[in-house]
């Protein structure tokens, strides 16, 4: 084997009152994919800003060995000329720009201030091939799908002549296709030479692409192990991630029917909705669902397949153009054209993006919760602070959110607790049927076993729960039933005794090929 | 090596001993990290002091003359009830531009009224505020139903207004006004009881409000043990409640030993105590900072976000039309040229009390800080004789500190 070409000795980091690193060690061999895995708030994404000097030496203590050179740099453009690239969970691309200057913002092919199109076309072009993007340099940005602009990113590394590639969770955006086309192109680099660090939460992703992992936790490395080994399983890395042994990812349920005489608390029926700006492309196609109370019902499918977008035009419209279909709360109809209406029927939607959709990020987290209902905790127009002050600490308490008081910014907290804050906020609105929308995406093991056990208990109360999710297993451990979803339409609907992961991806990807 | 030095060094004080400091020093240091904490609230209020004192040292203590403070509240009164609603707006993620024009609109409106057409000035003053009601509801209609943009719609009722107002006038100058209405913008609470060398209605006025501050804030402080949350230390709630006594007495003396608490601070105190309370406590306030913070999060919670924008622009409308009302009435004169530049001291004044340009975040008192550190340099540089030419420069450059300080403290303490 190769010797190190990265090594980070006794890495220790303090932020104000908080030590966010003490003694890190990394080690990452030449011409391999080293995984970087731990929860939120572990350390990764400090230890990577060590890396590419957004925390510039001085501000850490340990040393920073890159081909056997102590690196000490003091901003990103220093440690990208050393050839350590890093590329963001958010993307950083500008999106009305093409394709070919976002490859060359900031390092444009230019004489003299004024930029020669014809060489940076051609680099362009080369590198657009070398990460197997077919698309023309001159497309926008905006005009091509998320993968792609991940792909892009790459290209972008790539032209700054790059020996690391550090990247940050990047698949989190990406559906299964463009993730596992992400995941080759990166053996193809490997293939090719380039030492590569992934972070990453999704534990088959790093045993496909990785060579070695190190495991994070609490601002320690905890090991490092070698993915190719027969011991390092799955269930091997969570431990060392979480440090105790999980033999339950889920909290144990006892599988729940519902009543089956009474109406079941959220039907709806032919539902049909049609695309905001293509009209004639219908997004939800004749869906019909149906969950009781007690229930925890899943909804199965690939990015694009409608999951989102049947919620969202469920809940008071607020996606696309309504069609067809009805909605029954406990088998009467309802009509619903706003989200206060809807709310008032007992429903909530738990949006999958928290940051745009779900959180008002430079509010406390004791406004946010309250948010839904003011009206609970205020008489005649009037908010009763203490009483609004007692419901929010409440939920920090029962909910574990992690954090000194609930006057805390809600910005400044960990996906997982921003997420609980989110969970929060629509318990407190009373609803009967909970529709959950990836309630656990980009949270740490840790903290999805919580929601986890929310969620059960939300059943067990009696509410009905619709559980929107991208993760097989999480439905597999979590429903009663399972629907699948695929280019809109509903294509199956599987009892918890008989799904398998097999048998939903087969019915997640079966309509899609006889509609197009 | 740090980590040798930390176990005998007493420096770094561990972090549960915050509240049960004893001695002086525990004081100090409560004061401080007190002040540390709400930097942001508290930035402003400091420097609004130390302007007052310099200006009180560089007049040769003319600032501070009874005659010269009852002239400060008289003169930035209508800036001041601006910039309440403009905090509003701009939390809300919006802005202004139509309310310089709008309160001489009103104004010319109101001259009309009671001058040409001799109607009684209560009726031409509800009126007035209905026109303002009006404008700011059509400007808020095409804000929040027709989505666009306040920038563009109201920029638009800046033109039009001022035209109209021209028109109205027929490019004079209207006056004077009923003495009723006069009193809006000059007049004094009435003399009551026997001769005492002060104003005895203002020094009861400020007796009890006073005693409505102190019974508030321990009912506050009571309340809060009662849910057993934290409070503030006993001897800093102590020294508090004593600033404010002070503060509120001070202001009372002053204005005491002159004519008395002119009307117009009545109307701005019954304003910003209305405001602040609806802004903090009423259901209407939250949305308005929700709205502001992230507007698709508080669509998704269920927020009118159209009815709360709609009815914030018709609110602005309605302070707008009260604003010209006491321009006109202390210039006791309707001029087709009043009122211009005033929506840029409110959008200044809402900045300089510590509102964010992306909305969301801002308080009424912080407008009204805003709104007197302005005030202050301007009474303070017509005191000196400093010329309007120079005034620019000098407001221009404190707007500049004031955003600067806040970014850069922000900065230091976020990341």
């Amino acid at each position: 084997m190769a010797g190190p070409v990265l090594e980070m000795r006794s890495i220790v980091k303090t932020f104000p009152g908080v030590k966010a690193l003490s003694d890190v060690t990394l080690t990452v061999r030449q011409g391999e994919v080293h995984a970087i895995c731990g929860e939120n708030g572990a350390g990764k994404s400090t230890l990577m800003k060590v890396l590419s000097g957004v925390h510039p030496h001085g501000t850490y203590e340990g040393e920073v060995l890159f081909e056997e050179e102590e690196c000490r740099f003091k901003d990103i453009r220093a440690s990208e000329n050393n050839g350590i690239v890093i590329i963001h969970q958010e993307l950083a691309l500008v999106p009305y720009l093409s394709i070919a200057e976002n490859i060359f913002l900031g390092n444009e092919h230019a004489t003299r201030g004024f930029i020669n199109w014809n060489d940076t076309l051609k680099h362009a072009t080369e590198l657009l091939r070398r990460v197997g993007l077919d698309e023309h340099p001159e497309t926008r940005v905006t005009d091509i799908g998320v993968g792609k602009q991940q792909l892009v990113e790459i290209a972008k590394a790539l032209s700054k002549s790059v020996k690391l590639l550090i990247l940050d969770e990047p698949t989190a955006a990406l559906n299964d296709e463009d993730s596992g086309k992400l995941l080759d192109l990166i053996l193809e680099l490997k293939n090719q030479g380039l030492t590569s660090i992934i972070i990453s939460h999704k534990l088959n992703e790093i045993r496909k692409v990785a060579d070695s992992v190190t495991i994070l936790r609490d601002g320690r490395s905890i090991e490092t192990l070698d993915v190719k080994a027969a011991e390092t399983t799955e269930e091997r890395i969570i431990s060392g991630m979480v440090g105790r042994d999980l033999d339950h990812r889920f909290p144990e349920r006892t599988p729940h029917d519902g009543e089956p005489d009474a109406a079941p608390a959220l039907e709806i029926r032919n539902w049909t909705v049609h695309h905001p700006i293509d009209r004639q492309r219908k997004v939800v196609d004749d869906v019909s669902i149906n969950v009781r109370r007690g229930e925890i019902v899943g909804i199965a499918g690939l990015m694009g397949a409608g999951r989102t977008e049947l919620a969202m035009s469920v809940f008071g419209r607020t996606y696309g153009r309504y069609a067809a279909g009805t909605v029954l709360k406990d088998g009467t109809e309802i009509r619903t054209k706003s989200v206060a209406e809807v709310v008032g029927h007992g429903i909530a939607y738990v949006t999958e993006d928290r940051k745009h959709y779900g959180l008002n990020l430079i509010d406390t987290i004791n406004r946010n919760i309250s948010l839904t209902a003011l009206h609970r905790v205020a008489k005649r127009g009037v908010v009763d602070e203490h009483a609004e002050r007692q419901v929010s600490e409440g939920f920090r308490k029962s909910m574990n959110i992690k954090a000194p008081t609930v006057f805390e910014p809600v910005g400044k907290l960990s996906g997982g607790n921003q997420q609980k804050v989110v969970l929060s906020k629509w318990i407190f609105a009373g609803p009967d049927v909970l529709i959950l929308d990836e309630p656990t995406r980009g949270i740490d093991v840790g903290a999805k076993y919580e929601i986890y056990t929310v969620i059960d208990q939300l059943a067990a109360q009696g509410k009905a729960v619709v559980f929107i999710s991208s993760e097989l297993p999480e439905l597999l451990g979590m429903c009663d039933r399972i629907y699948t979803m695929a280019a809109g339409r509903l294509t199956g609907e599987v009892p918890r005794a008989e799904a398998t992961q097999e048998v939903l991806m087969r019915q997640m990807t079966k309509d899609k090929e006889v509609t197009r | 090596m740090s980590t040798d030095v930390t176990a005998k060094s007493p420096a770094p004080a561990p972090p549960d001993g915050s509240g049960s400091a004893a001695g002086g020093g525990g004081l100090l240091q409560l004061m401080l990290n007190g002040l540390r904490r709400n930097m942001r609230q508290y930035g402003m209020l400091i420097a609004l002091g130390l302007i007052v004192v310099l200006f009180q040292i560089w007049t040769g203590g003319d600032l501070l003359l009874p005659r010269n403070v009852s002239n400060l509240v008289l003169q930035n009164s209508y800036i001041l009830i601006l910039a309440i609603g403009m905090m509003l707006v701009i939390i809300a993620g919006h802005i202004d531009l139509s309310v310089g024009s709008l309160t001489a609109f009103v104004g010319a409106f109101a001259a009309v009224l009671t001058v040409s057409h001799h109607v009684a000035w209560p009726i031409a003053l509800v009126l007035c505020l209905l026109v303002g009601a009006v404008a700011g509801s059509v400007q808020g209609f095409l804000i929040a139903y027709l989505g666009i943009p306040s920038f563009i719609v109201t920029l638009a009722g800046m033109l039009l207004f001022r035209g109209l107002t021209e028109i109205l006038l027929k490019g004079q100058t209207l006056g004077p006004f009923p003495n009723g209405l006069q009193k809006m913008g000059n007049g004094f609470l009435p003399e009551v009881g026997p001769n005492t060398n002060y104003h005895n209605l203002t020094l009861l006025l400020g007796i009890v409000l006073m005693v409505a501050v102190v019974w508030q804030e321990v009912r506050a402080r009571r309340r809060q043990q009662e849910f057993t949350l934290a409070v503030l230390p006993a001897r800093l709630f102590a020294l508090k409640l004593v600033a404010l006594v002070a503060a509120i007495l001070t202001l009372t003396m002053l204005l005491a030993s002159y004519n008395g608490a002119p009307i117009v601070l009545i109307i701005l105190g019954v304003l910003v105590v209305g405001y602040g309370y609806v802004m903090r406590n009423a259901v209407f306030g939250r949305h308005i900072y929700a709205i502001g913070g992230n507007l698709p999060a508080a669509k998704l919670s269920g927020v009118k976000d159209k009815r709360v924008t709609f009815q914030v622009f018709l609110n602005m409308g309605v302070l707008a039309a009260l604003a010209g009302l006491v321009v006109a009435a202390r210039l006791n004169a309707a001029s087709p040229k009043a009122g211009v530049n005033f929506e840029l001291e409110a959008i200044a004044s809402s900045f300089i009390g510590g509102a964010s340009m992306s909305g969301g975040v801002g308080t009424v008192l912080g407008a009204i800080i805003g709104g007197l550190v302005l005030g202050v340099l301007n009474n303070g540089m017509n005191l000196l004789s400093v010329g309007t030419d120079w005034q620019q420069v000098i407001k221009g450059l404190a707007l500049l500190v004031a955003v600067g300080f806040d970014v850069w403290n922000k900065r230091k303490s976020g990341s």
